[in-house]
């Protein structure tokens, strides 16, 4: 069965499980040679999955593995209201 | 326990890896890249990924023009689809000034060789249908400039490295660089002592801080500088769009998202990597007023890196007078990652005792002594 981790750049568990086998074996890179997690959800859902295959794949436990950077903003915001007066520092 | 390398190169960014590389083309191993975080971690993981020929000093204009032959033979050396986009870039003017600067850079530009143009505002357009031109006054545009997907080049550098026996050590601080006279000893690390004669100083934005370890001097600081990515769109931008007035550039990948950078004037020094509030606003702003369309299109992403600047905005090259064998490759001040194929493969000839394949004097440290360096007025952000 294929398991879909990130929706947003459609990867499968084994793609995930491929590029750790390959050595992009935390977070950061296997974001950037995969993709993953920067679609437009910011990998709010595919991010925390992958940690649990990272897991398993590289016997680390949960505290082992370094989060990942997280950027503004939160959700997609589109320019006009970046630009406008109205964006406070916590956007 | 104490082991030995031939050269320990200091940080896993392009230009680390990109010498390892040559190191091992040209049939030497005996060598460890070290760097304190994750392969890619610094401004080469976090940059723009622009390649541009259209520089104003004959010296970035020579090493931007080999480099980008040689990115054009990459995909294949690296055996990977880097995604090199050749839309070229469009520079835009917006007083008389610059138009003038304009015109003789694009005389020296294909004196050397770039095949840069000397366009009208209406020729601009033409290029990128959407650009609001009211206030531009003239722009220059160069075909074989475009976008590379960073990533791809320094992995692609990294899995090679490891095939020809080279050893990456990511994780791995540098705390200490222990010299005898001016001899390198050895270098110290979080996991242990390195003997060695040899050290390339790759740290980019810390750069300074390792010469520093090693006794040497060397002028550069650390410059934070933002950048931002949209959602992805059908393309519509063919070439990467810059202005030096404004200090704004975007272009779009070739998975359909824009990617842009601003540079504050009232930046201060130092190492920081967090994003601001100024930046959100006002490359926001500026972006709408380049293209309106941009208003309705979602931000992502935004983050920052560090450029490592130096007095001319020219590179630090070779080795340094008070350390023997301690090769600088640091200072690229905001365009290293365009310029790295040549330096990279220079540096490596000169670590080797061979003869470079292009003359890089210029470059080294020793300039500064003078007090009439010559400043790269082509930087943008
Ligand atoms: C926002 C932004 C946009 C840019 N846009 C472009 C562009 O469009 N085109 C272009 O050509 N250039 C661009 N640049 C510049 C380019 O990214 C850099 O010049 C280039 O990536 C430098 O590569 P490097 O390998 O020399 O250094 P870096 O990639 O910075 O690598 C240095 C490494 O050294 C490591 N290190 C530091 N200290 C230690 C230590 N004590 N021990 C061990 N390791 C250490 C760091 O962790 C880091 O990984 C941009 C830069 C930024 C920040
Ligand atoms: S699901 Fe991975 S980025 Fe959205």
């Amino acid at each position: 069965m294929t398991v879909v981790i990130c929706r947003c750049e459609d990867l499968t568990e084994d793609d995930i499980v491929e590029a750790i086998e390959k050595g992009y074996d935390e977070l950061e890179t296997l974001k950037r040679h995969l993709r993953m997690g920067m679609g437009p959800c910011q990998g709010k859902s595919c991010i925390p999955l992958a940690e649990r295959i990272l897991c398993r794949e590289t016997g680390k436990s949960p505290d082992d593995i370094r989060e990942p950077t997280s950027r503004p903003p939160n959700k997609p915001v589109p320019f006009a209201l970046l630009a406008s007066e109205e964006v406070d520092d916590h956007e | 326990m104490s082991e030995e390398a031939g050269v320990v190169i200091i940080g896993a960014g392009v230009n680390g890896l990109g010498t390892a590389y040559h190191l091992g083309k040209m049939g030497y191993d005996d060598v460890v890249v070290l760097d304190k975080s994750y392969i890619c971690s610094g401004a080469s993981g976090r940059n723009g990924g622009g390649i541009r020929q259209q520089w104003t000093s004959e010296e970035n204009i020579k090493l931007a023009l080999e480099s980008r032959k040689m990115f054009e033979k990459l995909n294949e050396e690296l055996e990977q689809d880097l995604e090199f986009y050749q839309g070229g870039y469009l520079v835009l003017a917006f007083d008389e000034d610059e138009s003038k600067d304009f015109k003789k850079n694009v005389k020296l530009q294909n004196s050397l060789g770039v095949e840069s143009q000397y366009l009208t505002p209406e020729e601009a357009k033409e290029i990128v249908p959407e650009l609001n031109i009211s206030d531009v006054v003239a722009a220059t545009f160069n075909q074989t400039d475009g976008t590379i997907y960073p990533f791809k080049v320094v992995n692609g550098y990294a899995n090679r490295v490891r095939e020809m026996g080279i050893d990456i050590r990511d994780h791995t601080e540098v705390l200490d660089i222990v010299t005898e006279g001016d001899e390198i000893k050895k270098v110290k690390t979080e996991a242990g002592d390195i003997k060695t004669d040899t050290v390339v100083n790759a740290a980019g934005g810390w750069s300074s801080q390792i010469a520093e370890m090693a006794g040497a001097e060397i002028p550069n600081k650390p410059v934070r500088h933002e950048i931002m990515v949209t959602e992805p769109y059908k393309r519509f931008l063919e070439p990467m769009v810059i202005s030096f007035k404004h200090g704004i550039y975007f272009s779009q990948s070739e998975h359909g998202n824009v990617v842009g950078g601003m540079g504050n004037p009232d930046e201060e020094v130092g190492v920081n990597q967090t994003g601001s509030l100024w930046f959100m606003k006002n490359f926001s702003k500026t972006l709408i007023d380049f293209i309106p369309r941009f208003s309705g299109v979602n931000m992502i992403r935004q983050w920052a890196g560090l450029y490592d600047t130096t007095p001319d905005a020219q590179p630090i090259l070779g080795t340094v007078p008070e350390v023997e064998r301690f090769y600088q490759i640091n200072g690229f001040s905001g365009h290293g990652f365009m310029v790295s194929p040549v330096v990279d493969k220079v540096t490596a000839e000169l670590i080797l005792g061979k003869e470079p394949s292009m003359d890089i004097d210029r470059l080294s440290v020793d300039r500064f002594e003078a007090d009439d360096f010559e400043a790269e007025g082509a930087v943008v952000g």
